[in-house]
């Protein structure tokens, strides 16, 4: 299939260096490109299609018809990233990981962080996702965030820029997983060809880490859902199926004597670990929302008694709160004495006088974010919208500066994709995915979205985005 | 095993074996009403009848319209009991629990509903021979069950489905048979006639249990049929084998070794297994068949809520592992 007239425009494209030569990672690919037809590209793509359907792989998308099933659009051309790349990156998302567990130790703790004036009191403290009821805790094995799902995209220099840390629930992971099997069917031989480092022992390697919370020789393991109308139940049963282990509801659970048990069809069954899928403030109604049709009223007393694990640990919110993130390179300094292997994007705080003033008049250049918003919600994207709509945000910033953070814009790098038109370049992201058991550990390979509409910069599923499978290469 | 994903998978078992049923009603009827005389032709009122949604379906429809008919039975979301209420629900139900399934048998499952989803959008109910539909509906279950046969653990949560499946199947063929009390005869007159012998035909092919009839039974007559269908002892559709079926899954979840009752919904469904184990046809007959099976149903639906109590709902004891 063709690829002249491919255009890279001014971005990174993965693929095609500035002047239109194939990069070396993807010399293979692109040879088995050169020899397939357009025809069979895509039937490759539909039979993805078809495969991705009969799967279930669906998530449900928030503000829609309730119970609306959509399936995240598979490009069945890879992300290919060589392993000297990779290993940066996973040097840099080791460190960060780390330096980060510390923190979140240290300010539910001694907060010695900000005693020592390194990160202001108010940010921390007056934060809605710090938790008092965790303050004086220390979790099981003293780990805070033992899956992290980092976000980091590609700029136009060509290098990585951590965009989101995501501590408390990253999504996705089952996708990497699922499109790879579908990938791999799609490419028999050339992954025997390209050397791709596997990510299929991901469950295996989760279940490992989450049994190593409990002291018990052989502890019950749950994945806790929210249940089936939550966008992302097919990555929960997907993952319990995996892991061989229950998926729990809040109503399966119950809590007698500050333990944790299972309504089985025999009588209680006690639970040494969740894999909890809810967010902090749900887990339980007698210690945080007291509206919490999803959590198991004491089960947080058990979890101080050291009667059943959390992964992640409630409280990890904290830590990946848009403002806080700006603080990140400043806090692996102070803990690892490092200077960060990762770049953080220039991020101006408008709690602060300065800051806020330069947002306030360039914001039509600017991204501006919630601090405490997910999933691509609550965001301005400066170049690409109008005048009134800049107003609207300026207004919201003076109202509430602490609640917004601003960074220049990003151009995300492109890899190719299979279009009506041809193979165009789409603006991705990545998200590698961190385990943190008894030691810390990056998968190779990551999801990869990919914003599915020409020149968009939004890859979040719930807007139009896509996912790519991303090969890390032995090589 | 959980109680929650339990009663899910108690649920699947039972609409699915729904779902084939009715596939089965619908092409039996189809194929009767091809041999049967103009004057007698296109008798659907007789099938909605012995689903018991016929209130329901007058309530929809003025006449029983094949077309109407069929799409009340297959295609219609608001009857709770159609075919693709039941795909649906099934479906649902293995979504929720689908952690607890093998992939092949969940994605089998999928592609059921779907190919449901598309026999609405090509309105198969107007088509002038839609039997071909129903038949990959029906194998499409048949797959599902060998799909589960052969790779699905012999643990509790196999014995909730196969639980489900036998009360269902028992429900669903004594609805069958009930299906010829309400089919009209032009006159008492004609009992003994082709045209009963069609009728006691179509119905035993309904089960697929025609030949095995034939050899056992030889000659086709009324009490051998309800004999057959009702107390028969090797039959797998046999309302006594189903009962007798659920009652070893019964037993096998409770870990009852010595026989009796551990529970009070093991004691309902000996109890009505033992009085058909010990029933002559005669027994039936001189109740009136259709009596009978009513009774019988509501038996059914009684012994499904003690299962609900007994191992859906919430229990205080504590499990101590060893």
């Amino acid at each position: 299939m063709k690829t002249e007239g491919y255009s890279c425009g001014e971005h990174y494209d993965e693929m095609f260096d500035s002047t239109g030569q194939i990069r070396p990672h993807y010399l293979e690919f692109a040879n088995f490109l050169k020899k397939a037809s357009s025809k069979k590209m895509h039937q490759l793509q539909f039979s993805a299609n078809k495969t991705q359907k009969a799967m279930g792989m669906t998530f449900n998308v928030y503000h829609d018809n309730q119970g609306l099933e959509k399936i995240l659009h598979l490009d069945i051309i890879p992300r290919i990233i060589p392993n000297s790349e990779w290993r940066k990156l996973e040097a840099g998302l080791k460190q960060r990981v780390h330096a980060l567990n510390l923190f979140l130790q240290d300010i539910y703790n001694e907060q010695n962080i900000i005693k020592d004036g390194i990160v202001p009191a108010d940010l921390i403290l007056g934060s809605k996702d710090y938790l008092k009821p965790c303050i004086g805790l220390t979790p099981p094995k003293g780990i805070w965030c033992h899956i992290t799902g980092t976000d980091l995209v590609k700029d136009k220099d060509g290098e990585y820029y951590i965009l989101e840390d995501n501590l408390r629930c990253p999504s996705g992971v089952s996708y990497m997983l699922e499109s790879r099997e579908i990938i791999k069917r799609a490419y028999p031989q050339l992954f025997n060809d390209e050397g791709v480092m596997p990510v299929s022992d991901y469950p295996t390697k989760l279940l490992k880490m989450l049994r190593f919370l409990s002291d018990k020789p052989k502890p019950v393991v749950g994945v806790l859902t929210p249940g089936i109308y939550n966008s992302a139940y097919f990555e929960h049963s997907y993952l319990a199926l995996q892991m061989g282990v229950e998926l729990v509801t809040g109503m399966d659970l119950t809590v007698k004597d500050k333990k944790v048990y299972m309504q089985t069809t025999k009588g209680l069954e006690q639970i040494d670990v969740l894999y909890r899928r809810i967010d902090d403030s749900f887990l339980d109604p007698l210690t945080f929302n007291p509206d919490s049709m999803l959590g198991i009223p004491g089960i947080f007393e058990a979890y101080k008694e050291g009667n059943i694990a959390f992964a992640n640990a409630p409280g990890t919110g904290v830590a990946d709160d848009k403002a806080v993130y700006a603080y990140v390179p400043r806090i692996i300094k102070y803990y690892l004495d490092e200077e960060p292997i990762l770049n953080n994007v220039p991020t101006y705080l408008c709690r602060e006088e300065k800051d806020r003033q330069y947002v306030l008049d360039n914001i039509e250049s600017l991204v501006v974010k919630e601090t405490d918003a997910a999933g691509g919600y609550g965001m301005l994207i400066g170049p690409k919208a109008g005048p009134e709509e800049h107003e609207k945000f300026r207004k919201l910033i003076r109202e509430n500066p602490k609640h917004y953070i601003a960074q220049p814009t990003l151009s995300l790098s492109t890899v190719p994709c299979l279009t009506e038109e041809g193979i165009e370049g789409r603006h991705v992201d990545l998200r590698p995915y961190i385990l943190y058991g008894d030691e810390i550990e990056v998968i190779p390979g990551s999801l990869t979205r990919v914003a599915l509409k020409k020149g968009s910069l939004v890859v979040n599923s719930s807007q139009g985005g896509g996912s790519k499978d991303t090969w890390v290469l032995y090589k | 095993m959980l109680s929650r994903v339990a009663n899910h998978i108690y649920w699947l078992g039972r609409y699915l074996e729904r779902a084939e049923n009715y596939a089965r009603f619908i092409d039996v009827n189809f194929n009767l009403m091809q041999d049967l005389p103009m004057d007698l032709k296109e008798q659907w009122q007789p099938l909605v009848a012995a689903t018991g949604d016929l209130e329901l379906y007058k309530q929809k429809h003025e006449s029983f319209d094949r077309s109407e008919v069929m799409h009340f039975l297959a295609f219609d979301l608001d009857n709770p009991n159609s075919m693709i209420s039941a795909v649906t629900r099934a479906r649902e139900n293995a979504r929720i629990i689908r952690e607890n399934l093998s992939k092949e048998t969940w994605e089998k499952i999928n592609e059921l509903y779907y190919m449901l989803q598309e026999g609405c959008e090509k309105k198969m109910w107007k088509k002038e021979d839609p039997r071909k539909f129903f038949e990959n509906v029906k194998n499409q279950i048949l797959l599902i069950y060998g799909l589960a046969d052969a790779t699905v653990a012999r643990t509790e949560g196999w014995l909730f489905r196969q639980l489900g499946q036998m009360l269902e199947r028992a429900d669903k063929t004594s609805r069958i048979l009930d299906v010829k009390y309400h089919i009209l005869l032009p006159s008492h007159m004609e009992v003994g006639t082709p045209l009963d012998f069609l009728h006691w035909t179509a119905l035993l092919k309904s089960v697929t249990g025609f030949n095995t009839y034939r050899r056992l039974y030889g000659t086709i007559d009324p009490s051998g049929v309800v004999e057959f269908l009702v107390l028969n002892k090797y039959f797998p559709r046999s309302i006594y084998y189903c009962l007798k079926e659920a009652e070893k899954y019964l037993h096998l979840i409770s870990e009852n070794i010595t026989g009796g009752f551990k529970n009070s919904a093991e004691k309902s469904m000996g109890e009505l297994k033992s009085r058909l184990e010990f029933s002559e046809v005669n027994d039936i007959i001189s109740t009136g068949l259709h009596e009978y099976l009513d009774a019988l149903q509501l038996k059914i639906n009684h012994i499904s809520d003690l299962i609900d109590s007994n191992f859906f709902r919430l229990k205080e004891n504590v499990i101590v592992k060893s």
